[in-house]
């Protein structure tokens, strides 16, 4: 398999407070990467690097051969849109639309017509067992249907890479089992790469391979044979 | 494991010839490890022997499966017993990691790269035991939980012991 994405030697301060100190890792294409590590070890900042949220203040971000840090703000907000997928510990729903629409906007903010849009995301309900949820509003969603929406508006517009930040951090242990369960199942289906923070050993087993941050460093443990 | 609790817990359902009882114990428990028949009939002998089972009948035929195993009230009272009685909490599970660590930071080791070995390992089987429970039955699935919040919980002494390191080492080589 080849690396889809790549940080090299990346370091990032927030102010005069070192979060990453030379942290390195590659992921490759169809991979599921666990990034565990304390709080403040410095696991999502890298996550925030890797998608193009933050850039670094040195190192490099390399997306299929590009460099993601040299990138303009408008490129890397094309990028983020047109080739990767969020799905955070609260699922961010946006209260004002319908579940549907939620799970549309992606493809909406691609340009994507209203027609073509909303079919398209009614199909992941039936998918992810949200049957019946279309017309309901962020209030009226139980915290497990809620982060289910969130992950199909991360899936719908098909990303290259799906980033999820503690996705299942708001849940018990039961529905964020079955959130991860589809997230995985969803996932491998569509050949989605998948950069998954989450501080929890039972939610990064999901996973292909695991990475620890640890003081804004990356230490990747030796593949075990399996 | 118990055997003979066990195998009379599966009589207390119904009176079973001695391939029945081999048969649903290793669907339900032997999970890839089956009980040999030898064993079966060794261990129904001594729950007769010791009143916990009685032969009910004895069907013409050849073979050794011909007899049917009843559960008598002493055997059904163990089963009860059993069952409501808590397994003792293991206060030991650390012992190896534990000798290690602490033997790691007398010899001036690298205590932390044992913790991360470890913990590599026990995310390994993590895995093994993450992709049981989703391509198997619930049952399955129940066992593959017990096993992964065990290992969960050695993790976290994992993660609690590998940020008390400095510390621990001051106190293992004053």
């Amino acid at each position: 398999m080849s690396v889809v994405l790549e940080a090299r030697d990346v370091e990032f301060s927030f102010g005069q407070t070192p979060a990453l100190r030379g942290a390195s890792v590659a992921v490759e294409a169809g991979e599921i990467l666990a990034v565990m590590g304390p709080s403040g070890s410095g696991k999502s900042t890298l996550l925030h690097c890797l998608a193009g949220i933050l850039v670094p203040d040195s190192g490099e971000i390399l997306f299929d051969g590009s460099r993601v840090n040299a990138m303009s703000e408008t490129q890397r907000s094309s990028l983020r849109r047109d080739r990767f997928g969020f799905v955070f510990q609260f699922g961010q729903l946006v209260p004002e639309l319908t579940a549907v629409e939620n799970v549309a906007l992606p493809l909406l903010l691609s340009g994507v017509h209203r027609k073509q849009a909303l079919p398209k995301a009614r199909a992941w309900f039936a998918r992810l067992g949200l049957d019946g949820l279309e017309e309901r509003r962020s209030g009226e969603l139980s915290g497990g249907q809620a982060q289910r929406v969130a992950l199909a508006r991360g899936l719908v517009a098909e990303p290259q890479v799906l980033f999820a930040d503690e996705p299942t951090g708001a849940l018990d242990s039961l529905t964020g089992e079955q959130v991860m369960d589809l997230l995985v199942g969803a996932a491998r289906e569509q050949g989605t790469t998948v950069i998954l923070v989450t501080h929890e050993p039972r939610i990064a087993a999901y996973a292909d391979r695991e990475v620890m941050v640890r003081d804004g460093r990356v230490n990747a443990p030796d593949r075990i044979a399996s | 494991m118990s055997v003979p609790l066990t195998l009379l817990g599966l009589l207390e359902r119904e009176p079973s010839h001695g391939y029945d009882l081999k048969r649903d114990y290793d669907a339900f428990f032997g999970r890839g490890k089956p009980l040999p028949f030898g064993q079966v009939y060794s261990t129904l002998s001594r729950l007769a022997r010791d009143g916990k089972v009685v032969i009910s009948d004895v069907a013409p035929g050849s073979g050794p499966d011909r007899k049917r195993y009843i559960i008598t009230d002493v055997g059904a009272t163990e089963v009860e017993q059993w069952l409501t009685q808590p397994v003792d909490p293991e206060p030991h599970l650390q012992t190896v990691l534990f000798a290690k660590v602490v033997l790691a930071l007398m010899l001036d080791r690298p205590a932390a790269d044992y913790l991360d070995t470890q913990r590599s390992a026990h995310l390994h089987r993590m895995r093994e035991l993450t992709e049981i429970k989703r391509a198997g039955s619930l049952v399955d699935a129940l066992l593959a939980d017990h096993g992964l919040y065990h290992l969960e919980a050695d993790l976290r002494w994992i993660e609690m012991t590998g940020a008390r390191l400095d510390a621990l080492r001051k106190e293992v080589r004053p």
